[in-house]
């Protein structure tokens, strides 16, 4: 193994296998459920809390857009195309894929240690100090400092595991409350949530933080040189840091 | 080619046909135990196919969600219909003395009932929820006879698969399978909230089919018939919803 060839002396890996096909796995499924639930919610785009709800029911809110239904009293004269049928198809395909890549990475993320090394914010950073002095970092638009080559920082760590661990088997639960056959199996899946129409309304909230932390995600790759990070995250490597800059 | 190379490439390989194994098994063993919906091809087949069989394996006998009483919708919402025909007209001027049920396909005993036979088995009420693809919902106490009353009278013939029903509209169509026909909470629905159906709610005969949303609990029924293959009926797919580019199985 001493005949180390030029092209990987300045080469880096970074991402293995298993988290490639799975990050893109679930940046297509996601963006298939945002176009599709984006299209479901335009049939009733009013949402309430509680177990019922409907258009003779006081709304939680209403989204101030025309319905695709003409039963919806939107104030606008006129009905958008109905595209619910394929958008619930293709939800419910999308959201198979999202589950099975999230079940492949979260087995792998605990047997390979991927967690352990790479998200789980080192001991001495369980502290409020060490997120404010990296949110000071950046916005002193500070270079990252040599340790954090190849490794994340504590408050990407952390925004990772929220969306991992929180919001992602979130959208997942709230999803499965709104079955009616999966809550005739597990009804507790509605009931903790206070019922039906609450999971719909969190659903759609969780969708809004799952959008937020995108918009973040992408803005922060592109920061840091887009075409360095999509290497990595499409080849496994990166080139060496200082050719990027 | 260097060693890691090629040990990713027999990993691959292995993955792979592993993974293309797996699916034809999986198809062989989800066909053989009909957990394939009828609208099961195409692009949204393979997610249909996952979700109809686990369903049916998870929930194949639980019962529908229900409420108390103190939980009934004051104001349920009753959706729109389009407006009745002639022949409702008529039946609904003679107060539904002449509507009638038919009951068909593999069974021992074709039958055709009134309403008022349909009352003289044993009713049963729930309190459940309705729930609309779209996302709205309500909670309404239904009354009815379960199906399963009328299939057993009728004598459903073992190779069945399948209970398609039709509205008195006959495009209006869709079907079951087993598990949900036979379920107790599945009902010939004749009333509602204490009193009889009323007609925007699908008035005087409803199917009621809790575990699934709103749109395969059809109104004004007329005709159940018993089938072993879904095949011979519209375009095969098992209703008439995936025309219109909604799923046949809406259990979630």
């Amino acid at each position: 193994m001493a005949a180390v060839s030029q092209l990987e002396k300045t080469k880096t890996h970074r991402h293995s296998a298993v988290v490639r096909v799975t990050h893109w796995l679930t940046f297509v499924a996601f963006v298939a459920l945002l176009v599709t639930g984006g299209e479901i919610v335009i049939s009733h785009p009013r949402f309430y809390w509680g177990e019922v709800g409907n258009v003779n029911t006081h709304p939680l809110f209403v989204i101030p857009i025309p319905a695709s239904r003409d039963t919806v009293p939107t104030g606008y004269g006129y009905v958008m195309p109905d595209q619910n049928g394929w958008s619930r198809y293709l939800h419910f395909e999308a959201a198979w894929v999202l589950l099975l890549a999230g079940l492949v990475y979260g087995i792998y993320g605990l047997w390979s240690g991927h967690f352990r090394k790479n998200l789980i914010p080192a001991r001495r950073d369980w502290k409020w100090r060490a997120y404010r002095d990296r949110m000071a970092k950046y916005m002193r638009r500070e270079r990252a400092d040599r340790a954090e080559e190849g490794a994340y920082n504590v408050l990407q760590r952390t925004a990772y595991l929220v969306v991992i661990l929180v919001l992602f088997p979130l959208i997942i639960w709230t999803g499965l409350a709104m079955s009616p056959s999966f809550t005739s199996a597990f009804p507790a899946t509605a009931a903790l949530l206070g019922g039906r129409q609450s999971a719909r309304t969190i659903h759609f909230f969780v969708s809004w933080l799952l959008v937020l932390f995108l918009i973040v995600h992408v803005t922060m790759v592109a920061l840091s040189g887009f075409w360095s990070r999509m290497r990595a995250m499409i080849t496994g490597y990166t080139r060496d840091p200082e050719e990027d800059r | 080619m260097n060693p890691i190379s090629r040990r990713k490439l027999i990993y691959g390989s292995v993955a792979a046909a592993a993974g293309i194994g797996g699916l034809a098994v999986a198809e062989r063993l989800a066909s053989r135990y009909g957990l394939i919906p009828p609208d099961g091809s195409g692009i949204y087949g393979p997610g249909e196919t996952l979700t109809y069989a686990c369903q049916r394996v998870l929930t194949a006998r639980t019962p529908a969600r229900t409420f108390p009483r103190s939980m009934i919708s004051k104001n349920p919402f009753a959706n729109a219909v389009a407006p009745p025909k002639d022949e409702f007209k008529r039946l609904q001027a003679g107060g539904f003395r002449d509507w009638r049920l038919v009951v068909d396909g593999t069974v021992a005993r074709p039958m055709s009932l009134s309403l008022a036979d349909l009352k003289s088995l044993p009713i049963e009420s729930q309190i459940t929820e309705v729930a609309c693809e779209e996302g709205w919902s309500y909670i309404a106490e239904w009354i009815g006879t379960p199906l399963s009353n009328v299939l057993r009278e009728a004598g459903v013939l073992p190779h069945s698969r399948y209970v398609v029903y039709y509205a008195i509209e006959k495009s209006l169509w869709g079907s079951i399978d087993m598990a949900d026909a036979m379920h107790p909470h599945t009902y010939l629905t004749l009333g509602m909230n204490d009193g009889d159906l009323p007609v925007p709610f699908g008035g005087p005969l409803r199917m009621r089919v809790p575990r699934q949303l709103g749109y395969k609990s059809l109104k004004y029924l007329t005709h159940v018939t018993v089938t072993d293959d879904i095949k011979k009926f519209g375009s095969g797919k098992g209703s008439v919803d995936p025309d219109y580019g909604y799923s046949w199985y809406a259990g979630i």
